[in-house]
């Protein structure tokens, strides 16, 4: 099944061209309407009118995550504020989002995208879709409901939380497909397992799951446990929310929507483009967004591209499940965390020592952060209050700037595991408590 | 007169309290009176030892968080209503007790409480006016 199969499936040729065309486009356009990747072209001396081939992106610079930082808040719109129609960001470091714009054609191609991963993994217009992605600046949820939308599927908008009423909108409606993280889906079913509500109210077939990873264990865990299929998807704020990539049913790799983005893997140490089948970091370049365009953007996720043709017919290239990250960051809920965020946090905080440590843990499939924090200041020992006073504070940061609900833990001087000296700062045990 | 109090950060984990005891028994330390305040993770330990400068020390070097207050020290008469007394003399004076804890001597009749309040300084004034009996450091060292 596909949404626009003369797209999906278009002859490596004709796409090669079609990107050369938007390559071509892509970069004089941020020149011309971008300050930021104007001095950046200028300093690295490139004419945008000189760019012939496809490969000749090796010479343009890489945009990173700081980036993006630097550029808050409007610093990367390259058009005007009244073509801008929406506004999407995901928590960043020091509190800065990293923000994403969109036109009016920039909602039409990406709900387009959308599309093509939802009809991909199977949905059709006959379903009726759960999202349990919580609604808000997070490109996930609305980014799945324009999509779905657009295929002509009913759309329930359940967003995250209470899992009681997920399950009885779910039975009551007729729920065919689930949009939600890979671990909540596993824990709405073991839910209705343990109140033993019986699997035949429930006419779900499909899962439509991602914004965190999700491996092949997990994945049929969640088949068996719901009898149903599941198809994972990719995509990041910076790059425009979800459809960047999407399985089709045969699962042997993500399709790139290739007339939108253009791929490469890169050797995270040296920069330079590594040969095809490689793996490494994988760096995008966005080839229609107007609102936001992006070159060579660095995504730390590290990956292999696959250009043979897929048994299910598409042409675009296929990249692997992700493999890892280049950086220290942890995806916790859905929310991108980096351990300088929570440090910066801390050390705002006087009375707290240097010395602290982050446990991620999944517990009934749900991720939860707990930060230990040595207790070094006799201060706080004069009145009991104080230590909780300490702890409350800490957590109320954290929520307001993380947006998750970490456990603060006060532990004694010298008890966090030193490693060379240091703390070893980050222990996630995720994978051992899950699988 | 104030007496020196110890207070110490504990992480509620099973023998943590043994060890940091034993740490003060190795040292010398004898411990006069103790107070514990808990949640589930953690607690404050707060002692009146007969040598809490050593002890401070000792607790340091075992890379325990530990802090020395000051805080107020009553001998009273072991009889009903002593106590009572000694209370309403501060809530008279609108002065609210912090937390306190309460030990007895081997002098048989006579029992010792420790009082942190908001106001230290008009406490320990009222309570020498009332002709109440005020430890001083000497007293616990020695008793």
């Amino acid at each position: 099944m596909f949404f626009q199969k003369d797209i999906e499936t278009m002859n490596r040729k004709d796409l090669e061209s079609l990107q050369l065309e938007r390559f071509k486009r892509i970069v004089k356009y941020c020149y011309e309407n971008v300050l930021f990747y104007k001095d950046k072209l200028d300093k690295a001396g490139i004419n945008p009118d000189k760019i012939k081939t496809l490969s000749d992106i090796q010479y343009i610079p890489f945009t990173t995550k700081e980036d993006m930082r630097n550029n808050y808040p409007y610093g990367l719109l390259a058009v005007p504020n009244k073509k801008n129609v929406r506004i999407h960001a995901s928590s960043g470091t020091t509190g800065k989002p990293t923000v994403g714009f969109y036109t009016k054609n920039d909602l039409e191609v990406w709900s387009d995208q959308v599309a093509r991963v939802a009809v991909g993994g199977g949905a059709t217009s006959e379903d009726v879709f759960q999202i349990a992605f919580g609604y808000g600046l997070f490109t996930g949820a609305l980014g799945l409901h324009y999509g779905l939308e657009k295929i002509g599927a009913t759309v329930i908008p359940a967003s995250s939380g209470n899992t009681m009423k997920q399950l009885m909108m779910m039975r009551d409606f007729g729920v065919t497909g689930l949009v939600a993280t890979p671990s909540y889906a596993l824990y709405l079913g073991e839910c209705m397992k343990s109140l033993q509500y019986p699997r035949s109210d429930y006419k779900l077939r499909l899962g439509v799951l991602g914004s965190e990873s999700c491996t092949i264990k997990m994945r049929n865990k969640i088949e068996s446990c719901w009898n149903i299929f599941v198809s994972d998807n990719y995509g990041m704020t910076e790059l425009g929310g979800p459809g960047v990539s999407g399985e089709c049913t045969y699962r042997c790799g993500l399709h790139f929507a290739e007339d939108h983005f253009l791929p490469e893997i890169i050797d995270s140490e040296t920069g330079k483009v590594k040969a095809s089948g490689e793996t490494g970091e994988l760096v995008v370049t966005t080839l229609s967004r107007e609102g936001m365009p992006v070159l060579r953007y660095r995504t730390r996720d590290i990956t292999r591209l696959n250009y043979e043709p897929c048994k299910c017919g598409r042409t675009h290239v296929r990249m692997d499940k992700i493999m890892g990250r280049t950086d220290d960051m942890l995806i916790i809920k859905g929310v991108n965390v980096f351990p300088s965020q929570i440090e910066t946090i801390l050390m705002s905080t006087q009375e707290v020592a240097a010395h602290y440590q982050l446990v991620v843990r999944r517990k009934n499939y749900m991720d939860n952060l707990e930060v230990k924090i040595e207790v070094a200041d006799p201060e706080l020992l004069e009145d009991f209050g104080h230590l909780k006073d300490l702890q409350n504070n800490i957590r109320a940061k954290l929520k307001s700037i993380l947006g998750l609900d970490a456990k603060v833990t006060l532990v004694e001087p010298q008890t966090i595991e030193r490693f060379q000296g240091k703390a070893k700062r980050i222990l996630d045990l995720r994978n051992e408590t899950e699988e | 007169m104030y007496v020196k109090q110890l207070s110490i950060f504990v992480q509620n984990t099973k023998g943590r309290l043994a060890d940091i005891t034993e740490t003060l028994a190795k040292a010398g330390v004898d411990i006069r009176a103790i107070s514990v305040a808990d949640t589930r993770d953690f607690g404050i330990l707060r002692l009146i030892v007969d040598k809490p400068t050593v002890a401070v020390e000792t607790l340091k070097k075992a890379n325990m968080t530990v802090s020395l207050t000051k805080v107020i020290g009553v001998g009273i008469s072991d009889k009903p209503g002593e106590f009572a007394k000694v209370l309403r003399v501060l809530s008279d004076q609108d002065i609210q007790v912090e937390y306190m804890y309460a030990f007895i001597s081997r002098d048989k009749g006579k029992a010792f409480v420790i009082l942190r309040v908001d106001d230290a300084e008009l406490a320990l004034s009222i309570i020498q006016k009332s002709n109440i009996h005020i430890l001083t450091e000497d007293e616990i060292a020695n008793m």
